[in-house]
């Protein structure tokens, strides 16, 4: 499909972090344009909050769902309770609207915007005292990750490539273990540069991507072990 | 039978993903796909594991779904979604998915009681369910007698499972006789070769002394403790374990607590009417026992075929239809998934 010159609404969706997200842009042929934007930080309400800031971003520009062209989803990784809402709201609305949906790691949402000129390590928190974390070039481009583990192993891994900065809540969070100076903003997965980064696929047509989790973890579970017997 | 609402519903509180579509009372499809497989080298459902197994399986079983009906998400006029009890994590995938639904089709959503939705889907066998009535709820996860004065409003808890709920004790005793998981139809096969009175098992608060507090409750970890120690004294002695009338003993004592009770609860409420539902209502034997126990008092009794006993989504979308068809109000859209909704909670 080409575009010429149409324009395509397309909702952007991120629970991999404690903020909830939920935007609406347009992806034209030479740009993207936010349209409308609703976050909350609650890293217990993901649930709750994500379709009714979906509901909300579409009546704020006046558009019915059916006026979408294209989903984008943050992939995480991040805590798998919240992450999958997201994921699952963008699969069941790109199901009903017959519209593709793009997975974009996450952290590209942190990481890619933050790289002005300068290799910068982007990280969320993982809890258990880890971090989600990725290194970019200058250029935004990711070099290295996602993975999952101690900010000092992270740390350690952005010295070696020359990484200056820090960003994102992990980065935040753990800043002296790191003991890089921090960017602001963004602190969370920023929709835009979500968009951005799926924009030239959105401009093609492409099909759309299965929408699965970077969980980075295995499930915690162990396997059953032999039965203990009741009598002494 | 067309001017009837149409209704899907959507399960994924515990192991499997369930979608299912009605019209009034009539079934139209019923599409499921179970992670119970990767559960099986755990021997119990492990949470991360089966909200994962949700996630993926939510948007085929729902085209499954549909296709069966032959219906699209544009004529479907609410859409009913399990809230609760259950895994937390595993009923915010179906919770989320119904919510995505509904905001892309522009539909109404009810988030329900998954213990509701289980007495609400023998209205697709045997029609309207007179109240009040009384329902005997038992499955790996759930142990509940209640009573059903009104099902769209609320429901009053009459008892409960004080340890283990009456699957998982089916699932135990399967593990001790080197049965596989999960262990209620292994048991069931077994016990019909078997002697149901061979072995003397303990029927859980049943003595006079636990009856004054825990009339309606069950306790099933004597029982298991007992079976357990009567299988491995016979292993130390070097005696062969006679599986089968282990298994029938076993099964008859938790069939009899279960029976005894639920009639109970029938009779002292002035109820004519039993219905059975959760996975080990599929049991052979506590359908028959039930049956002919009831015809005593004249009391009727209600199981579904097996199919819709354990987990599925026609049970959510049986209980939709029920909630639009009495006026009930449909949820807000920051409804939450609750994993202890209490059964007082008919929907949120
Ligand atoms: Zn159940």
């Amino acid at each position: 499909m080409r575009l010429g010159l149409l324009t395509v609404l397309v909702l952007v969706v991120d629970s991999s972090t404690p903020a909830v997200t939920a935007a609406l842009v347009e992806v034209t042929a030479d740009g993207v344009t936010s349209r409308a934007q609703r976050s909350t930080v609650d890293a217990r309400a993901h649930g709750e909050l994500l379709a009714p800031q979906v509901d909300g971003v579409l009546a704020e520009v006046g558009a019915r769902p059916a006026e979408l062209g294209a989903i984008v989803a943050g992939l995480g990784p991040g805590p798998f309770t919240g992450l999958r809402v997201g994921l699952v709201t963008a699969a069941t609305m790109s199901q009903v609207l017959d519209i593709p949906a793009y997975g974009v790691c996450s952290l590209d949402g942190i990481g890619h915007p933050a790289a002005a000129g300068e290799p910068v390590l982007a990280a969320s928190d993982a809890r258990r005292r880890e971090v989600y974390w990725a290194v970019y070039d200058g250029a935004g481009q990711r070099l290295v990750g996602p993975e999952v583990g101690a900010p000092s192993v992270a740390a350690e891994r952005a010295r070696e490539l020359a990484v200056t900065v820090a960003v994102g809540d992990g980065a935040h969070r753990y800043a002296d273990v790191l003991g890089l100076p921090l960017r602001a903003e963004p602190r969370y997965p920023d929709p835009h540069a979500l968009a951005v980064l799926a924009a030239e696929r959105i401009r093609a047509g492409a099909p759309g991507d299965p929408l699965t989790p970077l969980y980075l973890r295995r499930p915690d579970a162990v396997a059953a072990t032999a039965r203990k017997p009741v009598l002494p | 039978m067309a001017d009837e609402p149409l209704i899907l519903g959507i399960e994924t509180s515990c192991d499997e993903t369930g979608v299912g579509i009605v019209r009034g009372h009539t079934l139209l499809a019923d599409a499921l796909a179970s992670s119970v497989d990767q559960h099986a080298r755990f021997g119990g459902v492990v949470p991360e594991v089966a909200s994962r197994a949700h996630l993926e399986a939510i948007v085929p079983t729902m085209q499954r779904a549909l296709t069966e009906a032959g219906v699209t998400l544009a004529d479907v006029d609410a859409i009913a979604v399990t809230a609760g009890p259950g895994l937390a994590g595993a009923l915010l995938v179906g919770v989320a998915a119904a919510k995505g639904y509904a905001v892309a089709a522009e539909k109404p959503v009810y988030g329900v009681n998954h213990l509701a939705a289980h007495v609400a889907v023998d209205t697709l066998e045997h029609g309207p369910l007179p109240e009040p009535a009384v329902a005997l709820l038992v499955s790996g996860g759930h142990s509940s007698l209640l009573l059903v004065d009104d099902l769209a409003h609320g429901v009053t808890p009459l008892g409960a499972t004080i340890d283990d709920a009456a699957g998982e004790a089916f699932d135990k005793i399967a593990r001790l006789l080197g049965l596989p998981f999960p262990g209620g139809p292994y048991i069931d096969r077994e016990a019909r070769a078997g002697d149901p009175a061979a072995i003397a098992f303990p029927r859980g608060l049943t003595a006079a002394k636990d009856l004054a507090a825990h009339r309606y409750d069950f306790s099933f970890s004597g029982l298991k403790t007992a079976v357990a120690r009567w299988v491995e004294a016979r292993q130390r002695a070097g005696e062969a374990v006679p599986v089968a009338d282990v298994a029938a003993s076993f099964q008859e004592a938790v069939c009899d607590v279960l029976v005894g009770k639920a009639l109970d609860a029938c009779r002292s409420n002035g109820v004519e009417t039993l219905v059975i539902g959760g996975g080990v209502a599929a049991n052979s034997r506590l359908r028959a026992m039930a049956e002919l126990r009831a015809a005593r008092y004249g009391i009727r009794v209600r199981v579904p075929r097996p199919g819709l006993c354990t987990d599925n989504g026609a049970m959510v979308a049986a209980l939709g239809s029920h909630l639009v068809a009495s006026g009930v109000a449909p949820s807000r859209l920051d409804l939450p998934a609750d994993s202890a909704m209490p059964l007082t909670t008919v929907s949120v």
